[in-house]
């Protein structure tokens, strides 16, 4: 198992990640068949093209899926990922690399639980933000320990 | 300005839930949602390193919960046709899905409005799905906003 991060381990402002991604099509091939989502947008570029898309394009669960893989990565064993919310503002495409990335927005404690809520995003290899989101994560704490 | 097609009657199907559908969550299923997100974690991979964590076994990522596909309760809506669009979602994890797990997932709509939108009026689904476990257990809320116009 990874090394594990403790509530007293961040601050607001740190960052998570990077955590980078090469999806080719062999990859949403094998993710329609884990999801079920065989929506042919996503592995059929004929059909893609015939739908005024540029090509095939990444399932947003997907997408949700690699933030998803981001947070459980920065939680870790004794951590927990408590809530992951995304939204899809733009499309991305097999063949280039998207970086997951995020950081500490704040970080308090609820009851016996000690929290921190990210902003987190998917950004293509323009830098640009195609699915932002935001999660908060239950961290262990070294005093409760 | 009254709205087009969420009408008040329209509204009452808030609160409509969908048939429950139920799944069995295999070991290789898991495995395999894993490696197609490309996740490595042996928490999601290897039942014999899971075993020695603090869960004892294998459990689901998170977004697993994505190859549970519930139905979607019947929403009627007087709109000549429609494109559709999904607008996000919202997720809160509360228990682990293991393997060997008896998942049921139903959904319910939660919310119907009508917004003015470029290409005239808009209409947002909200839909709520929970992941219940074999014990009664609440694993995930999915919350969705659908956009059709």
């Amino acid at each position: 198992m990874a090394k594990q991060i403790y509530f007293e381990d961040v601050e607001v402002g740190t960052e998570i990640g990077p955590l980078e991604k090469n999806p080719t099509t062999q990859q949403l091939v094998k993710y329609a068949g884990a999801s079920g989502d065989f929506y042919q947008i996503h592995y059929d570029k004929d059909f893609a093209l015939g739908n005024g898309l540029p090509g095939v394009i990444l399932h947003g669960a997907l997408k949700n899926g690699f933030l998803g893989h981001l947070m459980t990565d920065f939680a870790g064993e004794h951590g927990w990922l408590r809530k992951l919310g995304v939204q899809y503002r733009g499309m991305d495409q097999p063949g280039t690399k998207v970086v997951a990335r995020g950081k500490v927005s704040k970080k308090y404690t609820d009851g016996p639980e000690h929290l921190v809520d990210c902003e987190i995003w998917l950004e293509n290899h323009q830098g640009e933000k195609t699915t932002p989101g935001t999660a908060t994560v239950i961290l262990p704490s070294r005093g409760a320990r | 300005m009254a709205n087009k097609y969420v009408t008040d009657e329209a509204k009452k199907q808030i609160g409509k839930v969908s048939e429950a559908r139920t799944y069995d969550v295999e070991r290789g299923a898991i495995r395999r949602f894993a490696e197609a997100i490309g996740d490595p974690n042996p928490l999601f991979n290897s039942d014999s390193e899971a075993r020695k964590s603090r869960f004892g076994g294998m459990i689901a990522p998170p977004t697993f919960c994505r190859s549970m596909g519930a139905a979607i309760p019947d929403i009627k809506l007087d709109m000549p046709t429609f494109r559709g669009l999904d607008g996000g979602s919202e997720w809160e994890y509360l228990a682990p899905i293991r393997a060997g797990d008896r998942i049921t997932v139903q959904s319910k709509l939660v919310d119907l409005r009508e917004a003015a939108g470029r290409l005239g009026p808009m209409v947002f689904t909200v839909v709520e799905t929970t992941y219940t476990n074999q014990f009664g257990e609440v694993c995930a809320i999915q919350r969705s906003t659908g956009i059709r116009y």
